[in-house]
């Protein structure tokens, strides 16, 4: 009898009705053939699999990961706010033990969406995986996260949010920077001084196949997570490693991402990006759902697959065992890079340039942030956007030491009056969010 | 003058409504292992001193293909399915001949590998050689493009008699689901026929000449001729006959409850201003699913003749039952005698009845009175409780657009109805207990032969339009037509009307019972390849819905009224 073998929640909000624009790729169209080939399958139907109905996410929920400028109303719409709101459902059934494992199968996606968002970067406003990260932290007290971004893009938002968090494991697998939006997410990029080696980029060469991808997660990603013992993993599942996706230039396949799900074993799985979405889209994510119910996905093949011709070249094989072997030399030096990256107490400054390609703002960044070895350490970002405002985001991490405590009191009671349209203050400890 | 007849479990029920309400009712025994008989028997009883002549609407409903599917007596069928790329379709087999074959066709209905007709062929020798008479085919997507089962029935029709093929199930999307309706239809169709050209050729030596209408699972009717090719669609008609009879009761612009409370279980479903709520899919009970249209109903094994037993001081009831109730000569205790106790039925043993609550009340360390009313309080929290998470449930239904997230409709029932012998004894204490008003519905004890004779003729159709592929199609009712770039939403909603009236047409229907048109579903999108806009695909559901026939409900409604005054 057909039946999951891991009970599996599922969260299907395609918003038939929210599009960018009508011809942008995250429009009303893209989740509507994956929704037909899943209900023409009965995966509703099979017993073990779960369908949730999503919640709206609140402003509350939103404030425990970013600084959204001037206001959560208004760089939102209902749609982000149900799309994270999906994802805090799939988070309570997994925690809450009514289901071993759970996907939210939502748009719009939001892994491109940073600390402080001044509105839309890579179709991403709030950022639903760090929403649904700091909802669990805050929620049920888990100290250890992994976030494995499988999404072709880097997942700069996420990589950003996480940057100086010791605890929160981000391992982001995507197409070459100098090749592809958003153009970062090399190796070199691991962490801030606190938090050396808990951010790991691992750009693939274009071209790369299923043998690629299963190379890194078997000798990078599993070893990593082995001895990082995450008290829960979540995938941020994009498909736009497929062979056909418009937007990107890989050769994964709908059995490669059912393998990948299976030897990963998410906890929680959310959709990010995938504009595949006739020839890719209703194979790979029936493919994942399978997977995760540990359900057989043999049979999950697009038409048109034909291995040879995805078969990647010997020097794209090369390349990638030389990342990884590069990647794993700084995971086994983590700790003495944090070590070397600044002195206990003092502030050190990082200077960032971001671009929304989707709403056309620039925005410059000043952070300030305090060296600490006891937690992620407190921060001060100071965000000017164009067009936009200027603002002061402080954030006091969510394990911080009283020091630290106190140094985020500090930035924001001692920022000059007058310098700024907006100074926020996230002091996760206490769960409290004020803005003046 | 209408009937109409309820082949139930235990009873079979049947009446004649006039425009004055019920002219005449009977009641009388089933025979599970003749039902043809069953029937006859009720009709003569009925007929006797009528003139058939006068008789213009008879709607039938039965056990017959239940009691096929519990029993397992439903003939052998064949069934070829192709699935293409997806979960193994040998999962979803339906007995020996079986067979999973090539060909595939994806989601937009694009063929994206052929049919080997050499496969088919030997298929087909092989299923004539067993002995199979009844072949079902079903291809996963046939609702987009059936041009692989419409291939295949070709093949296979100078070797069968009747091939029963996936696409004309329904429009929805569910290939398991089509596989079991298919196989469903094919299994009980010789069964089906046999029957109902027997019951036809008897009312017709009666002088009964009008067309015979079968009850449905959603509650609604179909003409015999239309009910050959969907048998399976008379499957569980018995809830939806209650239900359905229920309606004339049920506040207009409010949500109700409606109980039919039985001797073993207690049915329960839902009316949102008149009308049944509908199953998404298709009936489901346990294991088996269904893309059969049927009532959303769920029961609870609850029941005036549920056995009472204790155990370390607490008391459970049901869900087995052993007997009927020990007023009436049963083994155990039941519910029905602890309202014999409490004085509120006056038939029956009393002191039996006495005799078998002592021993629950000894269980529990009390008073025969406060014994039986605990086990009275207890029924109706059961079952209510049921009765909310069903609502609760209802309500936590997944939505896909942004729009039913924030506007879907929540289901608040301020009323309910009961139905089945113990009703009226229910009625008040329900209303005490949970502050809702709540109605025995009069003629309670025929309400199953009332719904049926009232229900009107029900049917669903389900579009596809692809601009950019240039086709409109309902492949369920072999519908294929043309269509330019300019297609509309317009267009679209006149193409389904169309459809619909002409389906209630071949269906029975009677033109004037045939307004309640809703739209279930509408979807539109734009179809964009390499950032350019290509046309648009428009989705549409459109419904005849259930409910009852004009002219009939005002008489029973005010009767329903006067009733309630003496309750």
């Amino acid at each position: 009898m057909l039946k999951a073998m891991h009970k599996t929640g599922l969260v299907f909000f395609p918003a038939f009705d929210w599009a960018i624009d009508p011809t942008h790729p995250e429009r009303e169209e893209r989740l509507l053939y994956t929704q037909d080939q899943v209900t023409e399958e009965g995966i509703f139907d099979i017993p073990g699999i779960i369908e949730y109905k999503p919640a709206l996410a609140t402003p509350k929920d939103i404030q425990r990961a970013q600084f959204c400028v001037p206001d959560e109303e208004t760089i939102t719409t209902e749609s982000h706010l149900i799309s994270a709101g999906g994802a805090k459902v799939i988070a309570d059934a997994v925690m809450g033990k009514e289901v071993q494992n759970g996907f939210a199968l939502v748009r719009p996606p939001g892994h491109h969406s940073m600390r402080v968002s001044h509105g839309g970067r890579g179709f991403c406003h709030i950022n639903i995986e760090a929403i649904m990260v700091e909802y669990i932290r805050t929620r049920y007290n888990v100290k250890r996260i992994a976030i494995i971004d499988t999404d072709c893009h880097h997942g700069d938002g996420t990589d950003n949010i996480f940057w100086h968090d010791p605890d929160v494991l981000f391992i982001s697998m995507h197409q070459d920077g100098r090749t592809m939006f958003p153009g970062t997410g090399f190796p070199g990029e691991l962490g801030g001084p606190n938090a050396k080696g808990s951010n790991l980029n691992i750009p693939l060469p274009p071209g790369t196949s299923t043998e690629g991808y299963l190379y890194v997660i078997n000798n990078c990603v599993l070893p990593v997570l082995e001895a990082f013992k995450p008290d829960l993993v979540v995938n941020s599942a994009g498909q736009d490693n497929h062979y056909t996706d418009p937007l990107t230039n890989m050769n994964f396949c709908a059995q490669g991402y059912a393998q990948l799900t299976t030897l990963l074993k998410p906890d929680i799985a959310v959709l990010e990006g995938g504009y595949a979405i006739e020839g890719a889209l209703p194979y790979v994510n029936l493919g994942i759902i399978l997977a995760m119910a540990g359900i057989d996905y043999t049979g999950v093949v697009e038409p048109d697959y034909n291995p040879e011709k995805l078969k990647q070249s010997v020097s794209i094989t090369d390349k990638i065992k030389k990342t990884v072997d590069q990647i794993n030399g700084f995971w086994a030096q983590r700790l003495q890079l944090r070590d070397a990256a600044g002195t206990p107490g003092e502030l050190q400054v990082r200077h960032r340039e971001i671009y929304y390609d989707t709403d056309n703002i620039f925005e410059r960044q000043k952070e300030r942030v305090r060296i600490c070895r006891d937690c992620g350490g407190s921060f001060e970002i100071d965000s000017r956007a164009m067009p936009g405002l200027h603002i002061l985001g402080v954030h006091i991490p969510i394990n911080a030491c009283k020091t630290c405590i106190e140094k985020g009191y500090d930035f924001f009671e001692s920022a000059p009056a007058g310098t700024y349209d907006r100074i926020y203050l996230m002091d996760r400890p206490k769960d409290s969010y004020h803005t003046k | 003058m209408i009937i109409g007849l309820d082949v139930g479990g235990t009873h079979t029920d049947a009446v004649i409504l006039s425009k004055n309400g019920i002219e005449k009712s009977i009641k009388v025994p089933t025979d599970p292992a003749d039902l043809f008989n069953t029937v006859l028997s009720g009709f003569t009883q009925l007929l006797a001193s009528i003139d058939p002549g006068q008789i213009r609407r008879v709607v039938i409903s039965t056990t017959l293909t239940t009691n096929a599917i519990v029993q397992q007596t439903m003939e052998p069928v064949g069934m070829i399915v192709s699935a293409g790329p997806g979960i193994d379709p040998e999962f979803f087999r339906t007995g020996d001949h079986y067979y999973a074959v090539a060909g595939s066709i994806n989601h937009r209905g694009r063929e994206k590998a052929p049919v080997n007709e050499m496969q088919i062929q030997d298929i087909a020798e092989k299923l004539k050689d067993a002995g199979v008479e009844y072949v079902g085919v079903v291809s996963k997507f046939c609702v987009r493009n059936p041009s692989h089962e419409i291939l295949i029935k070709r093949i296979l029709n100078k070797y069968f008699k009747q091939i029963f093929l996936g696409h004309h199930v329904s429009g929805n999307l569910n290939f398991p689901r089509r596989i079991a309706t298919t196989h469903l239809n094919a299994a009980v169709f010789a069964l089906h026929k046999s029957f109902f050209e027997a019951v036809k050729k008897s009312l017709a030596e009666k002088g009964l000449t009008v067309p015979i209408q079968i009850l449905k699972a959603d509650g609604g009717t179909m003409s015999l001729e239309a009910s050959m090719h969907f048998p399976g669609q008379t499957v569980l008609s018995g809830p939806a006959a209650s239900i359905m009879g229920a309606i004339p009761y049920a506040p207009g612009g409010q949500d109700a409850i409606v109980l039919d409370i039985g001797g073993t279980t207690t049915d329960i479903a839902f009316l949102v201003d008149k009308a049944p709520l509908l199953e998404p899919v298709g009936i489901q009970r346990g294991r088996y699913k269904s893309l059969i249209r049927s009532l959303r109903t769920d029961s609870k094994g609850i029941g005036g003749d549920s056995a009472l037993r204790v155990s370390d001081n607490v008391l459970f009831i049901g869900p087995d039952r052993q007997g009927p109730a020990m007023a009436f000569g049963g083994p155990l205790p039941t519910p029905t005698d602890a309202l014999v106790v409490l004085g509120l039925m006056d038939t029956g043993d009393r002191e039996k009845a006495l005799a078998g609550i002592h021993t629950i009340a000894q269980g529990l360390g009390l008073s025969d009175e406060a014994a039986a009313e605990k086990v009275f309080k207890t029924c109706c929290t059961i079952i209510l409780k049921k009765t909310f998470e069903m609502i609760d449930q209802i309500n936590s239904q997944p939505v896909y657009t942004v729009h039913d997230f924030l506007e879907g409709y929540k289901l608040s029932p301020q009323k309910i109805l009961l139905l089945g012998g113990p009703a009226p004894y229910f009625a008040k204490k329900i209303e005490d207990l949970y502050q809702i008003d709540t109605l025995a519905v009069p003629e309670s004890a025929v309400a199953n032969a009332i719904g049926a004779a009232l229900a009107r003729t029900t049917c669903e159709v389900s579009l596809n339009a692809d601009t950019e592929q240039g086709i409109v199609t309902a492949h369920e009712e072999d519908f294929a037509e043309p269509i330019s770039k300019t297609f509309s939403e317009d267009d679209l909603m006149e193409t389904a009307f169309n459809l619909l009236r002409e389906k209630a047409i071949n269906s029975g229907a009677d033109p004037e019972n045939m307004d309640e048109v809703e739209v279930v579903e509408y979807q539109k999108f734009n179809i964009v390849r390499n950032f350019s806009p290509r046309g648009k695909i428009f989705r549409t559901k459109m419904q005849l819905k259930p409910g009852l026939i004009k002219g009939f409900d005002k008489m029973l409604h005010q009767r329903g009224n006067h009733a309630e005054s003496n309750a």
